[in-house]
């Protein structure tokens, strides 16, 4: 199986404190040197609380930020450069945030005709042609292309962007909490039809989303995130049903499910680690119920277990 | 069309707007019209009375008639003014716009330069400018459009910063467009109202600083006028032919007022924030005007709502926000309120101690009593003193609930303090042992935190403190954990499962969260377009739901455990609340749906002694068997 997206050693480094003259007083990991692997046609789900660094890898991986090192290869060809228009024919991203992701004083048309002119320069009717094409496939009507996006209600504003991200022609596309600004019920109208896309124009997935059940529901694989580094890799339905990662466990453990009481899986004065601060072992030592005295200098790495998952952990379950 | 509606409706903007007209009209057609020349001297003619001869304003001290320097100088100050605001934006804006896109160095060492050019007190700037280039009207133009430049710079920066870091910016450079293009299409058009305003704000200014660099002599040049050097020249004269002055300086007066006036009257009309209704501060209590009888309480509930109804009117439609909800809390109980975006969950509670703003929020009908005591209507002082007291809420997001320029450990003392007055040592004492009491760690240090130093999930346990500061009997909370990650959300609802046992509380809690409320809830009510449509207790609604809406809904959710699947969705979208259909709003999403459904009115009904369903044909569990 080919590899649609390969990512070594990715990492980013931002600088706290910034001064005009001199360097900056501090240094924050947001990304720890990830390694990770995309498979053609898959869907990889990455899970994380906030500030794990889910979003700074996703915004790397299409170009908004320049990695502080690593290199990532798409099918095969690595691009070195930040250009997002270098990125934006090969790999797209669906914004969060649907409505604030169209700009409010453009109309649809124009919105969707952006990729098209300037990655791929088309002409005036072939533009006409492939929106049409774009919006019978996401479900939305043309007379819609000459309404401006205060107009729309948050799902059919995420199609805009789905479509948009389409229009681009990219195989892969980040999907970067796509539905967590939507209603539920609008919620899987929106995943059932990324679902329906994929399949019809073969495309790959990297579905990001603090949501362990949407992540689950949509996901091939799902990598786990904490505090810019992944603790456990695996298979949707291995990964929350038989977690391994002492992390992954305390995340499924907390999801609130119908028909389970009401517990808190782990003490109530935890907090995340200090990234101004990172503790010399396992970021999640501190919390870990399961920490070794190892723990606390010896920093895991992401290992195979044998089977098909992988885990960086000392003492897993 | 719009914007002219929003400037009329201000009248003191309209009036301005008419003077401005017909002085620029004057201004245009003076060229046209029977005057003397401005600039020839008569000195046997000098100081003539207004009236007096042909002289409709007289004359000044060279006998040159008023009128006509009158108008040909108000029309050079004007031209001035203007294109010195046009200058100053212009360059001001591109100054703001790139600075403001690029940020990081870029922006650093172009704010310092104008910072400098900030620090000089601007009439010294100006004189300095004019100094340097000689005197000259073109001159002044120039140095009074230096001089504003910083103020566009700055303005503009602000705005293009906040519109830089939006994600529709992020989508345009995926859609691979240059930064000068992003900068042209996605940023300005995002701006210019800004500009606009900030320019319709200084014009007058302007006018009136290139009147004073006449006045001093370094503007226009005699025999040339405009309204500063009339001003100027007409000093000598303050006393003893005072009309010289008083020409000149009531036409100054008129024209930078009515621009003036003018030009709040834009920003009003432009500012989105101003548009929307904030500029008329909300009543202390939501606006009640009900037509019906109020209906009587009819248990001893601790809070009993009775088809209540919310509205919001603005612009002439009526939004039914909440249209008719009845629900009663008993003390110490938890009651769930279910429901998606704009189903009236939120609207609901903030009606229950008049908290929804008034204008647009209107209570047309309905009845809430808590203890026995009728809420709606109550006298402001009444419900300020259940506020907080009796009734307490949790908002959504602390961060914006919580002062940021205050620590929280003030902020607590101040909500004890509001209802019962105490010293300020004990009030702090008992602060530290609220923050004890939700489990915030080294609570003694962590009161000096300002909220901002704290994670979120810190930040709403001080909101719950705040809640728990006066003993309350309820408390409203809503959406309370929706903005935390998975892990801080299971503390906070333990947390708060165990302050209800304890303390005995009764709360409300708003979610849209199934799981969430199955964990907490006794009882459970879920909302539709601004009604209950299903309500009882929540293991019998999670395990058997007789609403096809809650049905439906529960589908949607995704469980954790199961693997990849196919998820159920709800075709169609939720009606909007200014239309609401007849009959069932939930009707044309309804796969159960039926001729019936779609008139009169459906009211809940009670299925058995405890659960109640708004649907004249209910999912039940034989049936669902059956399919």
């Amino acid at each position: 199986m080919t590899n649609a997206l390969k990512v070594s050693e990715l990492s980013k480094t931002f600088a706290v404190g910034k001064r005009l003259f001199g360097p900056p007083q501090a240094h924050v990991r947001a990304v720890q040197p990830v390694t990770l692997t995309v498979r053609k046609g898959e869907t990889l789900g990455i899970v994380g609380e906030s500030g794990c660094g889910k979003s700074t890898l996703a915004r790397m991986l299409v170009g908004l930020l320049e990695p502080s090192g690593g290199q990532i290869e798409i099918e095969g060809e690595p691009l070195d450069t930040a250009n997002p228009a270098t990125f934006g024919r090969k790999i797209q991203y669906v914004f969060q945030d649907p409505i604030s992701s169209l700009n409010p004083r453009k109309t649809i048309r124009q919105i969707m005709e952006a990729p098209l002119r300037h990655l791929h320069g088309m002409s005036k009717e072939r533009r006409a042609r492939r929106i049409s094409e774009i919006f019978s496939a996401v479900n939305l009507r043309e007379d819609f292309l000459d309404r401006y996006p205060h107009e729309f209600s948050g799902g059919q504003a995420q199609r805009i962007g789905i479509g948009r991200a389409l229009a681009a022609d990219a195989r892969i596309l980040i999907l970067d909490e796509p539905v967590s600004a939507l209603d539920v019920s609008v919620q899987a109208q929106v995943l059932n039809l990324l679902s329906d896309l994929k399949a019809k124009f073969d495309l790959t997935y990297l579905f990001i989303s603090h949501d362990l059940a949407v992540v689950e529901a949509v996901s091939d694989r799902v990598a786990v995130l904490y505090f810019g580094s992944v603790v456990e890799i695996g298979p949707a339905e291995q990964v929350f049903s038989k977690p391994r990662h002492p992390y992954t466990k305390l995340l499924a453990d907390s999801a609130p499910v119908v028909g389970r009481p009401l517990t808190a899986p782990e003490g109530r004065e935890t907090e995340l680690p200090d990234p101004l601060n990172p503790p010399g072992g396992c970021a999640f030592c501190a919390r870990c119920p399961r920490a070794l005295n190892e723990c606390a200098t010896e920093r895991p790495a992401l290992a195979r277990d044998g089977s098909n998952r992988m885990i960086a952990c000392l003492n897993p379950y | 069309m719009n914007f002219l509606h929003l400037l009329a409706r201000n009248r003191l903007a309209l009036a301005g707007l008419i003077v401005m007209l017909l002085i620029v009209l004057l201004a245009l057609i003076t060229p046209l019209l029977p005057l003397a020349d401005p600039d020839v001297t008569n000195t046997a003619e000098r100081f003539k009375r207004p009236f007096e001869d042909n002289a409709m304003l007289g004359t000044d001290h060279l006998g040159r008639d008023l009128l006509s320097r009158l108008l040909w100088g108000g029309r050079l100050s004007l031209a001035v003014g203007f294109a010195s605001a046009l200058i100053a934006a212009v360059i001001g804006a591109t100054i703001g716009i790139v600075a403001g896109f690029y940020g990081g160095r870029t922006d650093n060492v172009i704010m310092r330069g104008v910072d400098m050019l900030m620090a000089f007190p601007y009439i010294l700037l100006a004189l300095a400018i004019v100094a340097a280039l000689g005197p000259g009207l073109i001159n002044a133009l120039i140095a009074v459009a230096a001089v504003n430049i910083p103020f566009f710079a700055r303005n503009i920066r602000g705005v293009t910063v906040s519109i830089a870091h939006r994600e529709f910016v992020d989508a345009a450079r995926l859609s691979g467009m240059s930064d000068a293009r992003i900068i042209l299409t996605e940023v300005l058009p995002n701006v210019i109202p800004v500009i606009v305003i900030a320019m319709s704000t200084t014009v007058g200014w302007m006018i009136l600083e290139t009147a004073g660099l006449s006045f001093l002599g370094l503007g226009s040049q005699p025999p040339q006028a405009d309204l500063g050097s009339m001003l100027g020249e007409a000093r000598s004269a303050l006393i003893t032919n005072p009309h010289t002055s008083i020409v000149p300086g009531a036409m100054i007066l008129v024209i930078v007022m009515a621009i003036n006036l003018l030009g709040d009257g834009v920003r009003d009309a432009l500012d989105p924030r101003l548009r929307s209704g904030a500029l008329s501060r909300p009543m202390p209590n939501t606006l009640v005007r009900r037509k019906d009888p109020v209906p009587e309480t009819k248990t001893d509930a601790l809070l009993e709502l009775n088809g209540l109804k919310t509205q919001f009117h603005s612009n002439g439609r009526i939004h039914k926000a909440v249209g008719g909800v009845g629900l009663c809390v008993e003390a110490g109980e938890c009651v769930g309120i279910i429901g998606e975006s704009g189903s009236g969950k939120s609207v609901t509670a903030l009606s229950v101690m008049g908290l929804v703003a008034s204008p647009p929020g209107v209570i047309t009908a309905g009845a809430v009593h808590f203890a026995g005591q009728e809420l709606l209507g109550a006298p402001y002082e009444t419900l300020r003193r259940l506020r907080g007291d009796r009734v307490a809420y949790i908002f959504q997001d602390p961060q914006a609930t919580l002062h940021p320029l205050y620590t929280v450990g003030r902020q607590l003392v101040e909500a004890i303090r509001a209802h019962h007055p105490t010293s300020r040592a004990n009030a702090h004492e008992r602060a530290v042992e609220l923050l004890r009491s939700v489990r915030i760690p080294n609570a003694e240090m962590r009161i000096d935190s300002y909220p901002h130093e704290m994670s979120g999930g810190m930040r709403q346990r001080v909101g719950i403190a705040m809640a728990l500061a006066n003993d309350p009997d309820l408390i409203i909370a809503d959406e309370p954990t929706t903005a935390l990650d998975v892990t801080v959300q299971a503390q906070i609802l333990s947390l708060l499962s165990d302050l209800q046992r304890e303390r005995g509380l009764a709360i409300i809690f708003i979610t849209h969260d199934f799981g969430v409320v199955a964990q907490l809830c006794n009882r459970v009510a879920v909302m539709y377009a601004g009604r209950i449509v299903e309500e009882g207790p929540t293991d019998a609604i999670l395990n058997s739901p007789a609403h096809p809406y809650t049905a439906r809904l529960m589908a949607c959710v995704p469980e954790l455990g199961r693997g990849r699947r196919e998820l159920a969705a709800i075709p169609g979208l939720p009606p909007v609340l200014d239309m609401l259909p007849q009959g069932c709003a939930f009707a044309d999403r309804c796969h159960r749906v039926q001729d019936a459904c779609r008139t009169g009115n459906i009211s809940l009904s009670a299925i058995d002694d405890e659960r109640a369903v708004r649907c004249i044909f209910p999912e039940t569990p034989a049936m669902d068997k059956a399919q």
